[in-house]
Order: structure tokens, then sequence, then C-alpha cells
């Protein structure tokens, strides 16, 4: 047998001769003896001295075996304190009430010392055990304790990153567990200076706290781009690339962004690798799949990720519905797929479109059996744009610096054109003067205008008259995608001038491009309030600037923009 | 005099088990087995008869005497169903069976002198 480490045993028995002889063995089994002749002396000596084990007499004067032993396993708490009830007993009632007050075994008289050993052996393995399993219960609850504290720290930082977009604009929906963080699951939204509205739902692999650390520098270039007027191509080049530069290999993003323009009354879509969205038309009911066509991000290398966006009309009341795959993903008891199917008969079944996350939850608990907490779903409806009030960004500049007399071209040629948009750059040059700050949003949209009307009509030769319905609409982003592709020549100038005038000052702002010009009295002719899909671009020019003019057949224009005394 | 009610295994084992202790042992046994007799003798409560008839024949039984711990067993399962007679007749007879063995453990006390 293995050599025992000694242990400190209590032995409780009122019979000096027994008691002496028991210590006697124990003793010499290599053990420490403390003794009691009586059961309050034996609690006593027990709360005092802490012994492994307690060897225990039932019959004792004062106080009796089974009352100590109810005692001794009170204060023993958690901790295993074997007791063996040393008894003469034979009555099968009185060896139940030994094991009733918590006796762990029995040794019967005439003593034996093999069987005592024995059991002195086998309750030590017991209590050995029983303190593993504590210790191990404790080192799991302090790693769980660590695990919550690391969620809860990563998560607080997380959700100052995540607020500081418009979740809680009047136009979007959502639903997502507080901790979608730690699913993976991703949501985010921010306006562009234009007053457009970017949304981003991304599904990271795996889970826990590696599926959230890519969340951060996502969320960083979503908020930095659409910020300072990067269009969806751009902003979703940069994720790639960065997702691609620090996930290890087996990671990375499936996602859906989208650009929701209230002005030009569209939806601009990227789908990496997420179930399909919807489109809804209010109108007709129809819903239009708005599928993945590309792999997730960080997948492909900057080289080979293609950024092409589809683009779809839509009438105000119109809503772009997203979801993760944690909806079509979900399994019932026999692990069948909630799938596409189901999902569409909630569509097919919803009356109320404000019902709709609720009747899919309800369809998925109704399937599953119970509710599950990693679904993310988000919904965005067109305003009108009259409604939408995008908040002022704040600057922190003094103004001291702010450049007010100069002018500055620029001529962005073939190649440039098909994969850069100056138009970030200009507009943060241009809002380095301060009176032109408080207009932001209609110098983004009109600069952006000018831009697409000189690149797209002019020098791609893209009829306008094409996006007068909404499958022409389609056709016209299709060919746009094509003809830039093969684009050799061409070039759009950009020519600012900037002047103080008394207080205030002047922007003069001229587009040129190289292509044939349009016929610039017919244009002007039509009503201001033209909501037609097509031509939009130059009603919107003539709203939002001053003293707008074409020239050169319509290949070059020209706005103004004034700004007075800053308060 | 005969031995024959006290186990001369028992004792040789005891007497294996407490080395130097085997006298204390002896002198323990004696003393506390003619206390136990005092108290069964001026008890007349049942159930302070059945606790002290248990008591002392853990100890006999411990001990190596078979006899007395057979007639501890008898006084401790009926003190409450026997005769008064009956019991006076019980507590003479582990009285005189005690007196029967403490010879032979006083015979081992001398064998091995306390040291």
């Amino acid at each position: 047998m293995q050599p025992q480490e000694p242990l400190t045993i209590l032995i409780a028995e009122d019979s000096a001769a027994d008691r002496l002889l028991l210590s006697t063995i124990v003793r010499r089994q290599g053990h420490a003896v403390l003794t009691a002749a009586n059961g309050a002396e034996a609690v006593e000596v027990f709360s005092s001295q802490q012994p492994h084990l307690v060897l225990m007499d039932a019959m004792m004067p004062v106080m009796d075996g089974f009352e100590a032993a109810r005692q001794i396993k009170v204060l023993a708490g958690e901790n295993l304190v074997p007791i063996i009830f040393l008894t003469s007993l034979t009555e099968s009632e009185a060896l139940a009430r030994c094991l009733e007050a918590g006796g762990d075994d029995f040794l019967a008289k005439p003593y034996n010392q093999v069987i005592l050993s024995a059991k002195i052996k086998a309750m030590d393995r017991l209590r050995r055990l029983q303190a593993t399993v504590l210790q191990q219960r404790d080192l799991i609850a302090r790693h769980h304790d660590y695990l919550l504290n690391e969620q809860r720290v990563a998560k607080a930082v997380f959700d100052k990153v995540a607020h500081s977009g418009c979740l809680s604009a009047p136009n979007i929906r959502y639903l997502q567990s507080p901790y979608a963080l730690f699913n993976g699951d991703l949501l985010l939204a921010a306006y562009t200076p234009a007053g457009d509205m970017h949304v981003l739902l991304g599904d990271f692999t795996g889970h826990g706290l590696p599926a959230a650390v890519g969340a951060m520098p996502l969320a960083e270039v979503f908020y930095g781009m659409t910020a300072k007027g990067y269009g969806l191509a751009e902003t979703l080049r940069e994720m790639n690339a960065k997702l691609k530069r620090i996930l290890p290999v087996d990671m990375f993003c499936c996602a859906t962004l989208l650009c929701l323009s209230f002005q030009r009354r569209s939806v601009e879509i990227w789908n990496g690798g997420m179930p399909d969205g919807y489109l809804h038309r209010i109108a007709t009911g129809e819903r239009v799949p708005l599928a993945a066509r590309h792999l997730p991000l960080g997948v492909l290398s900057p080289q080979a990720f293609d950024d092409r966006t589809e683009v779809f009309s839509m009438a105000v009341g119109d809503r772009v519905f997203l979801l993760s795959d944690g909806v079509i993903d979900t399994c019932d008891a026999n692990d069948q797929l909630f799938g596409v199917e189901r999902l569409q008969q909630v569509f097919a079944g919803n009356r109320q479109p404000d019902r709709l996350f609720a009747e899919i939850e309800q369809a998925l608990q109704d399937f599953r059996g119970e509710a599950r907490d990693d679904v993310s779903m988000v919904e965005v409806s067109l305003l009108d744009v009259v409604q939408v009030n995008p908040p002022a960004p704040v600057y922190s500049d003094s103004g001291q610096s702010c450049p007010l007399d100069w002018s500055v071209s620029f001529e962005f040629r073939g190649a440039t054109l098909k994969r850069f948009n100056p138009l970030p750059y200009l507009l943060q040059l241009l809002l380095e003067v301060h009176g032109l700050r408080t207009q932001s949003g209609a110098l983004y949209s009109v600069l952006a205008e000018l831009y697409s009307n000189a690149l797209e009509h002019g020098v791609l030769g893209l009829d306008s008259s094409l996006k007068r319905d909404a499958s022409g609409f389609a056709r016209y982003y299709e060919q746009r995608n094509k003809r830039l592709d093969a684009l050799q020549d061409g070039y759009v100038r950009v020519h600012l001038q900037v002047r103080p005038q008394g207080e205030g000052g002047c922007l003069v702002v001229r587009v040129e491009d190289s292509g044939k010009g349009f016929d610039v009295a017919r244009v002007m002719e039509r009503p201001l309030d033209d909501v037609r899909l097509s031509g939009r671009g130059v009603s919107l020019i003539r709203q939002l600037s001053r003293n707008p003019s074409w020239s050169d057949d319509g290949r070059s224009a020209r706005v103004e923009f004034f700004w007075e005394a800053l308060a | 005099m005969t031995d024959a009610c006290v186990d001369r295994d028992v004792l040789s084992a005891l007497q294996e088990v407490m080395e130097d202790g085997y006298p204390e042992l002896l002198d323990t046994f004696l003393a506390d087995s003619e206390a136990r007799l005092r108290e069964l003798q001026k008890n007349a409560d049942a159930d302070a008869l059945s606790s002290v008839a248990h008591s002392f024949k853990g100890s006999s039984s411990n001990m190596g005497a078979t006899r007395l711990a057979e007639l501890c067993q008898e006084l401790e399962q009926h003190a409450k169903d026997r005769s008064p007679s009956e019991i006076i007749k019980l507590v003479a007879e582990i009285h005189d069976e005690f007196a029967h063995v403490r010879p032979v453990y006083e015979a081992e006390r001398q064998r091995s002198p306390a040291h």
C-alpha cells in the first residue's frame, strides 16, 4: 500500500479503555490523535483544532454521537470531514440513524486494525476528492468571473464606439442581444456628410472574445470613412484590407453594407456572405432579395477584392431588411433548419410591417421550442429627405488658421476615375473654411452630384433617362460599372476658388468633363420639384447651391456658396 | 479458576498493538469496569442501565471478555422488558462474570509490569 500522508484524527469515545486502545492503534498507523470523552467535548475539540477525520462513538453521556455528528457537519461546511461511527449497535434502525446524522461509515467493536486502517484510507480518498472538487469549482468560478469581467470591459469600450453612430435614428429598427458582440454579430449605422445613411450588419466567425476583437477595427474604418464622405467601394476596400491584415486566416467577417440615399431615393448595397436581405417595396408588396455576391470581408487580398455594389431605386416608406444567419440557421429538435422558405412564409403572413420582428421571433421560438439570443435583424426605411436630420458634425479646431483667399484646380484622368473617389479630399479641404461648415451637407451633396454627373453622363456618356423606372435604374448602374471598367481616356476637372467677402466669403465651384455635353436649355425647363428618378441631380444642385449655371454645351457646371460673418 | 471466558488470541493481539501501553490498558479496563459495575448496581432506571450495559459491552468485547460482553448485551437489550427481579439477577451474573475474569487481567498485569 502507498504510504499515507498523516492525518489529524479526533476520537470521541466515553469508554476510557476503548479510547486508549483506539488512540494507540490510530497513532501506530502514523496519524495525530485528538480525544474527547463525550459529544460536547468532541464538538469543542473539532471547532478549535479542525481534525481531518472523526471516529465517533454513538452512545455517549452529555451529548450523544448523533448530535455531535450533526453539529460537526455544520461546522465543516463545504469541506468533507468524514465521520466513522464506532458502534456495537446491531439494529439496522440504529445504523440508519448514524447515516442520517451525517455519518459516512461504521466500525464495529471489537476493533479490527486492518479494517480500521482501510476505512481511514478510503475516507481520506473521499475527503481529498471533495477538496479537489471544491478547489476546481472555485477555480472555474474565478475563471468565469474573469471572463465575464473581460467581456464587460470589452463591451463597455465597444459600446462607446458603436453608439457613436446613428442606430437610434427614426428610420432604423433593430433587434440584437446586448451581448451579440460575443456571438460575432455587429451592427453599425452612421450618416455621411451628404446626409445619406450607411448601415453595416456583420457576422464574424467564432464566438466569445475572439469573435469580438475584429469588431473594433471594422467599426473604426466604418465610422471614420463614412464621416469623411467615402463611398461604399472605398470603405469596403479598406475594411477588407484591414481585416485581411490583422485577422488569422480562419477568421473573417460576413457583412452587408448599404448606403441609403434619401436625396436620390435609392439604396446601394454590397453583400459578402450574409443571408439574402430584402428590399420591401410597400406599393407593390414585392420583396426584392439582396443576395450575397461576394466573399466575406477579410478573405481576399486587396488585389482580388471585388467592391462592386448594386443600386436599387426606392420610394418613401420602402424598407430594407437585413438579418444574421442565426435566423435561417435556427434548428429544431430534429436538426431541421428554419430556412429561407419559413422566413418567407412569415413575410407573407405579415400584415403590420412594424410587427415583423416580433413575428419572426415568435416563428423561431415556435420552431425551436425556445428563444435564442444570437439573432440580429435590422430594418431601415426610406424617409422623405425633409424628415432626415443628421446631427451637425463637431469640429475641434479653433479656426485661427482658417484659409480665406485661395484657389485650386484638379484634373482627374481615366485610370484615376476608375478607382479613386476625390470627394472626401475635396470636402476635407473645403471644411477647413469655417464658414462652409454649417452647410457641409449641402456642399457635399452638390459636389457629389456635380462629380457624378461629370463622370457618368459626361465621361461615361450614360443616359440619365434610363433611370426612369426601377429596372432601368438597375441597368443604368450595370452599364456604369461596365463602362468604368473599360475607361481609357477622359477627364473630370474640379476648380475651387475661395474669396473673402466683407465679414464672410464666397466659394465658386466649377466642374468640367470631357463628355459630349447636353441640351442645357431643355433640362432647365423642368420644374424644380421634380421627383422623377432621372434628372434629379440637376434639380438638387439648383435647390442646394446659389447661381448654378452650365456652359460649354453642358460640359462645364458652375455653382456658388456664400457665408456671412461667423457668430 | 478457568479463563475459558477470555479470548487469549485477543489478549496477545492487544499486547502487540499496545506494546508498552498494555499495562495501562489493563489498568484502565479494570478501573472502568468497576465504575460501570457500581453504576449498574445503584441504577433502577431502565434507560440508564441499558446505556451503561452498552458501553460495558463495547469495552468487554474489545478486551476479549466474550461472555461478559454477551451478558452486557442481554441487559442492554432487555432492560426495558424484563421484571426488576430478572434485572437484578442479570446484574448479579454480570458481577459474577467480571469477578471470574478479573484475575485473568490482573495476572496479565503482573506479567507485564508498568515501566
